[in-house]
């Protein structure tokens, strides 16, 4: 049964520091949730990114490494390596996972390592004061694109998750969003069965959530969803681009 | 203890570390090391333990960082280059407190450079590893069975530190066989235990392993912890060996192979009846500063020998602190100094005796 009520024993009950209007703090939630369902929460070591959710690991209420910026799938696999038995996972924004670890989580992916990763996408370095990311949006204005991302001189918006479904190692790849209910109990979906299939041993899972960050896209925290379904969706669209299961 | 083998010193590093407990190593290829992943991808399996060829130095390190956290014992190797790209995962190993064992046989650089033996990275290894407040505990061997001696060593002091212990060795080291004879296998379940460790927390508080600190008060008591680890190794440390320093009035300061060179130079001076003796450090880093303090109230001047343009020399100075000159003689970029060139260098400073 789906918990809707009362706190997730896999949370720590703290008020984070997360902007209002941030959704970092609904995908926690989810990860404990299901955490405390699979009934892991002892035997399971998180890995914790440099960005905003740097202090995730005083969240989680797991065991929890704290990685260098991009690494945490590196990090990830040594600790894995040592405790196969154990779950680990690791929570990365895009700056993180699409920027400066891209090599570490290809190779992660591709060695089939048996790790799920939360993979957070908001289009921009939230943490330092958003600039722009390897994801932002054409035309999206940060503080490293002033006048909107210019595709011609910086790139295009990359989308991890397609590039890394290509590969033969993973498992499981999605891309969920949490603009809304539905798209929450989705999302929720998702994580557990990229945890559920490193508990079975089915080797590499990412769920690539899309989330907000109002204080640096340069809304009001209640437009946040809006510009999320509105902008985001239409350059990343929500699907299950790989999942073994289906083939079997 | 076991027989005698005649092994290579890069394989003798991998028997090391497997005998010290260390069932965990990740590395990327480059010469002159290429041996020490060769032989542990090899001789891992054999006893359960885990062999991974990463993607680069960056992740291999960060591997470590992750497999140290995780309760442990851990190994990576590289060579110069490759020991650049392991400083952010070093630094993060030491912030978080973290035991682990690197080895840097050296080559020379800087940039690519060249592949042939060097000592070009003492800086880096004793100072300038890489960004914040840390030390790395550096040991130096001279011989194939000081390699074996200081990389079974390198994991006690690493964990009774909690701090990353590199071993610093020269592609001469690593190439050149020599017998070695084996420390026993360590029984793993007498390894210290680690109660810090990331392993799931079951029936205790979570384990959070991390090097953040954005309160600088508490940052500034977390790095003075870390010195006075440092302070402690000072303390207890401090390893090296003297050769006929008795009555000696020019006194050679060189590690690792250099040392050995030198050591066949002051034979020959000895036998020309210049009265030359070699102080040399073992662990770099503490440096065995008070032993050469203690000399130049002995000796008339000093010499550093380094395959580098002159990075020790300063800690030479430093420790001899104006008492007495201290010279330096060195070759750069590959080339290995000669018996003959540190002996000409002897007999130019002590001339007629
Ligand atoms: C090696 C290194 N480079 C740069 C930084 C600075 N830095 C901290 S967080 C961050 C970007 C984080 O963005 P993202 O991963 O998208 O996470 P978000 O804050 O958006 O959740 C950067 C560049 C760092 N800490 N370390
Ligand atoms: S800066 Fe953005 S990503 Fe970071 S907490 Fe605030 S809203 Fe969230
Ligand atoms: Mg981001």
């Amino acid at each position: 049964m789906e918990k809707i009520a009362g706190y997730p024993e896999s949370l720590d009950n703290q008020s984070t520091h997360y902007c209002p209007g941030c959704t970092h703090g609904i995908i926690h939630r989810l990860i404990a949730e299901v955490i405390d369902e699979l009934e892991i929460r002892e035997e399971t070591i998180g890995i914790a990114p440099v960005g905003c959710a740097v202090l995730c690991y005083e969240y989680f209420d797991v065991d929890m490494h704290e990685a260098s910026h991009g690494r945490a799938p590196a990090v990830a696999t040594g600790v894995k390596r040592v405790h196969p038995d154990k779950t680990v996972f690791t929570y990365q924004g895009d700056g993180d996972l699409a920027s400066i670890g891209t090599a570490e989580i290809v190779h992660a992916a591709n060695r089939g390592e048996n790790i799920t990763t939360i993979f957070i996408n908001n289009a921009i370095y939230g943490m330092t004061g958003g600039q722009m990311a390897p994801t932002t949006l054409e035309g999206q204005k940060t503080t490293t694109s002033p006048y909107g991302r210019n595709i011609k001189d910086s790139g295009n918006p990359i989308k991890m998750t397609e590039m890394l479904a290509v590969l033969d190692g993973p498992a499981y790849i999605a891309r969920v969003s949490v603009h809304n209910p539905k798209e929450i109990r989705k999302a929720k979906k998702a994580i557990k069965k990229a945890f559920r299939m490193q508990l079975e041993g089915k080797g590499f899972a990412l769920v690539e959530v899309l989330s907000t960050c109002p204080t640096n896209w340069g809304i009001s925290p209640t437009d946040g969803l809006k510009w999320l379904e509105e902008m985001m969706l239409p350059q990343y669209p929500l699907d299950v681009f790989k999942d073994i299961e289906e083939v079997e | 203890m076991s027989e005698k083998k005649l092994m290579k010193g890069n394989e003798v590093v991998g028997e090391a570390a497997i005998r010290a407990g260390c069932r965990y190593f990740f590395g990327y290829p480059i010469t002159p090391q290429n041996d020490i992943p060769a032989y542990m991808s090899r001789r891992l399996p054999e006893v359960d333990g885990v062999f991974l060829q990463a993607e680069s130095e960056v992740a291999a390190s960060n591997m470590v960082y992750g497999a140290a956290g995780a309760g442990a014992r851990v190994l990576t190797s590289s060579s110069s280059p490759g020991i650049s790209l392991k400083a952010e995962g070093i630094s993060y190993i030491a912030g978080a407190e973290l035991p682990a064992v690197i080895v840097n046989i050296m080559r020379s650089g800087p940039g690519l450079g060249g592949i042939q033996p060097s000592q070009a990275d003492y800086f880096q290894a004793t100072k300038g590893m890489a960004h914040g407040d840390f030390r790395l505990l550096v040991l130096a061997p001279s011989t194939v069975q000081e390699l074996a001696d200081l990389t079974y060593l390198a994991f006690d002091l690493a964990d009774k530190y909690r701090n990353p212990v590199m071993v610093l060795g020269d592609g001469m080291l690593g190439q050149m066989m020599e017998p070695v004879e084996f420390k026993e296998m360590r029984d793993l379940d007498e390894l210290p235990k680690k109660e810090w460790a990331t392993d799931g927390a079951k029936g205790r508080e979570k384990n959070v392993i991390n090097s953040l600190g954005l309160v600088a008060e508490n940052l500034e008591k977390h790095n003075l912890k870390l010195k006075a680890k440092y302070d402690q190794m000072r303390e207890e440390e401090v390893r090296y060996d003297d050769y006929k320093m008795d009555d000696a009035e020019l006194a050679i300061v060189a590690y690792g192979t250099t040392a050995r060179i030198a050591t066949s130079a002051i034979d020959r001076a000895r036998k020309e009846g210049y009265k030359v003796g070699l102080i040399r450090p073992i662990t770099l880093f503490p440096y065995p500063e008070n032993r050469i303090a203690e000399a130049a109230d002995q000796v008339d001047e000093f010499l550093a020998v380094e395959m580098s343009t002159g990075q020790m020399v300063e800690d030479v100075k430093l420790a001899v602190n104006g008492k007495k000159p201290v010279e330096f003689y060195g070759r750069t970029g590959g080339v290995v100094p000669s018996t003959d060139e540190i002996y000409d260098k002897i007999v130019a400073m002590r001339g007629d005796k």
